[in-house]
């Protein structure tokens, strides 16, 4: 496992780990997706879980937020053990998180305004008007202003994407979750999804969990990451993407970087 | 085989030895998927007899056209020529049949990612059924368990739902019920009417056409046959409402932002259903009793004031009133088992589909059910 860019002990200790996964199993009846993933998120971390399709990113991002039960391991939001909690103290700590699913996963029988006020209604005493204002705010902060009274089913993938975003924000979260945010995205609206993601943490001080495999979002916005193996079933490599890039040992790691380019094997594509 | 002087030439395949240990596998001709090519059990035939080869070699000079065809062979001639250990040399082919067959050997097979194949005998899949039957009724219970306890927290004020998802399910499935519910009661009070009608007249006791109609409709018929319409609507719309937001993950998203779907989605409908499925029964067995009256006044030629008093006679409170209450229990019964089926939804759009259908098959399994043991339990205690 390479690490070359895990700050020292004493400056870990300094920074304060947002998130915590310790020993962390992930199977399905007796197929083990994942086993012993140890990796922390520091606070204010643009954080990607990176790795070959299907080798289980989007299983871990639904270990971390209790949707699964990890077969073995726990999940520690600061002190807080998640994964022994109970379903109140669980819901209770959900609300200080936001999640944009890969499909945006808006309400589909509400506007986007309704949308994005559904939390605001739900864990705050904003009056309707107020709810209104904020909601707009958040939907003219992703880039949609005007669309409030809109349905999902009348705006594009990419529209549903940003949407889904303005409400994972609504509450101003301290850590937002991103599943798959660049899929069927044009490298455009890829590029101003990255540039919304820096904002949150730059801006609203947020910490964030990106499951990708873009890897030009991975170089501009990452710093901090942990790459899945598919054929180990384990974590091979964390640390900074750049950083990884540049040094280190493992070889799926650096070819997954490089989209192949330093695989030793010659490509189909080069013969001829 | 002769070569033709057609616009495309068939496949060929043909064997040759080298020397005692190579086999020259020669194509030619079209090896498309359209026109039909040999099987690799032709090769694997040759392969057996002796002396058996440990090398394959081919010779493709002649080879025309070719497609995933000739892949498909070759694939098949490969896993055969693995298994059996035997060298395999494929450089005399055209270059890209060697480049996609590469390219479908890049990523290695995942080991355990492979479906096991069920093949229990019939004895074992019965067994595997009646088990999983009852292992339906227990997941019902304990949905229900689970939604009687997000009543307990609707009472003290702490659940979380839209007053306008209410709203928008009980116009659903009450005042657009209507239509529905007045055809088919008034048919079952038509031909409640019509199976007594024919069979009292021998007796000369025509007017207890009304008796029947009455107690039948109010007792159990308006109930039940309100219920099973409610089952087919209502149940299966929730079911596949709810199917449908599992699919596109919307009912995850109300989870991880801490609100509790159960809270959500399942407690309006079921509100929905409890408060509108007592009304619409009673107007059940009323237009039930009305088509009644029609078929007595024209077979039987009774008046509507004397069929009206008749059946005012026969029906008591009671009846009325139980008739009701085993109604309400069945809405009860349809609500839980669509929103149920609903949250168990697999992940494709046909799942939807079974949601709403095993949610329509569980709601009147579980009513009938209901109905007799309700008419058990009326019957001892004499309701």
């Amino acid at each position: 496992m390479s690490t070359p860019s895990q700050p020292t002990a004493s400056e870990s200790s300094k920074q304060k780990a947002a998130i915590t996964v310790n020993n962390l199993t992930m199977a399905f009846g007796n197929f083990v997706v994942m086993k012993d993933l140890n990796f922390k998120v520091n606070e204010h971390d643009i954080f990607i879980i990176m790795g070959g399709s299907g080798c289980g990113k989007s299983t871990l991002l639904r270990h971390m937020l209790g949707l699964i039960e990890p077969a073995k391991g726990e999940v520690l939001y600061g002190d807080f053990n998640f994964t022994k909690a109970d379903l109140e103290e669980r819901e209770a700590k959900l609300r200080q998180f936001g999640v944009l699913y890969q499909s945006g996963a808006l309400w589909s029988s509400m506007t986007l305004a309704e949308n994005v006020g559904l939390p605001l209604g739900e864990f705050t005493d904003l009056k309707p008007s107020e709810i209104r204002e904020v909601a707009s705010l958040k939907l003219a902060l992703v880039g949609l202003k005007g669309f409030e009274d809109y349905y999902p089913s009348q705006i594009s993938g990419g529209m549903q994407k940003r949407a889904g975003l303005a409400r994972a924000i609504a509450l101003d979260p301290e850590i937002v979750f991103f599943d798959e945010p660049s899929a069927g995205l044009d490298p455009i609206s890829s590029r101003l999804l990255d540039d919304l993601i820096l904002e949150l943490r730059d801006n609203l001080g947020a910490t964030a969990v990106v499951v990708s495999h873009e890897l030009p979002s991975i170089f501009a916005i990452g710093n901090n990451s942990v790459f899945l193996d598919a054929e180990t079933r384990t974590m091979t490599a964390s640390g900074d993407p750049k950083e990884l890039l540049a040094h280190s040992t493992d070889h799926r790691v650096k070819t997954f970087l490089t989209r192949g380019e330093e695989d030793g094997k010659n490509s189909a594509r080069d013969h001829g | 085989m002769q070569a033709q002087e057609n616009h495309t030439k068939p496949a060929e395949l043909s064997f040759a030895r080298a020397d005692n240990s190579t086999l020259v596998v020669r194509v030619a001709g079209d090896w498309h998927l359209r026109s039909g090519m040999p099987s690799p059990l032709l090769a694997t035939r040759e392969l057996d007899k002796p002396p058996k080869p440990k090398k394959v070699t081919f010779e493709g000079s002649h080879l025309e056209g070719w497609d995933t065809g000739l892949l498909t062979f070759l694939m098949g001639l490969a896993d055969v020529c693995q298994k059996r250990k035997i060298e395999l040399d494929m450089s005399a082919l055209p270059a890209g049949v060697g480049q996609l067959i590469k390219l479908a050997e890049t990523v290695p097979e995942k080991t355990g990612a492979r479906l096991e194949r069920d093949h229990s005998s019939f004895i074992e899949t019965l067994g595997k059924a009646t088990i999983s039957y009852a292992g339906a009724l227990d997941e019902f219970l304990t949905f229900l368990g689970q939604v009687t306890i997000s009543f307990g927290k609707l009472a003290v004020g702490r659940a979380r739902f839209r007053m306008v998802d209410l709203m928008v399910i009980i116009q659903d499935c009450g005042a657009n019920a209507f239509g529905i519910v007045t055809l088919i009661s008034f048919l079952v009070g038509v031909i409640l009417a019509f199976m007594g009608a024919v069979q009292l007249q021998k007796f000369g006791a025509a007017i207890f056409i009304a008796d029947l109609v009455g107690i039948a409709m109010v007792r159990d018929m308006g109930g039940v046959m309100t219920a099973i319409i409610m089952a087919g609507r209502t149940g299966a719309a929730f079911a596949a409402q709810l199917g449908s937001m599992k699919v596109t993950q919307e009912i995850d998203a109300l989870t991880t932002m801490g609100i509790s779907p159960l809270e959500f989605l399942v407690l309006p409908r079921v509100i929905a259903l409890f408060l509108m499925i007592p009304l619409l029964c009673i107007y059940a067995d009323c237009v039930g009793i009305l088509g009644g009256s029609f078929v007595a006044a024209t077979m039987l030629h009774i008046s509507f004031t004397a069929y009206f008093r008749e059946t005012m006679n026969a029906i008591m409170l009671t009846d009325v009133l139980g008739g009701i209450f085993k109604c309400t229990v069945y809405g009860i019964i349809v609500a839980v088992a669509g929103c149920l089926r609903g949250f168990q939804c697999g992940n494709s759009s046909s799942a939807v589909g079974d949601a709403a259908t095993t949610a329509v098959v569980t709601s009147i399994v579980y009513i009938v059910v209901a109905c007799g043991i309700f008419a058990f339990l009326f019957n001892t205690l004499g309701i």
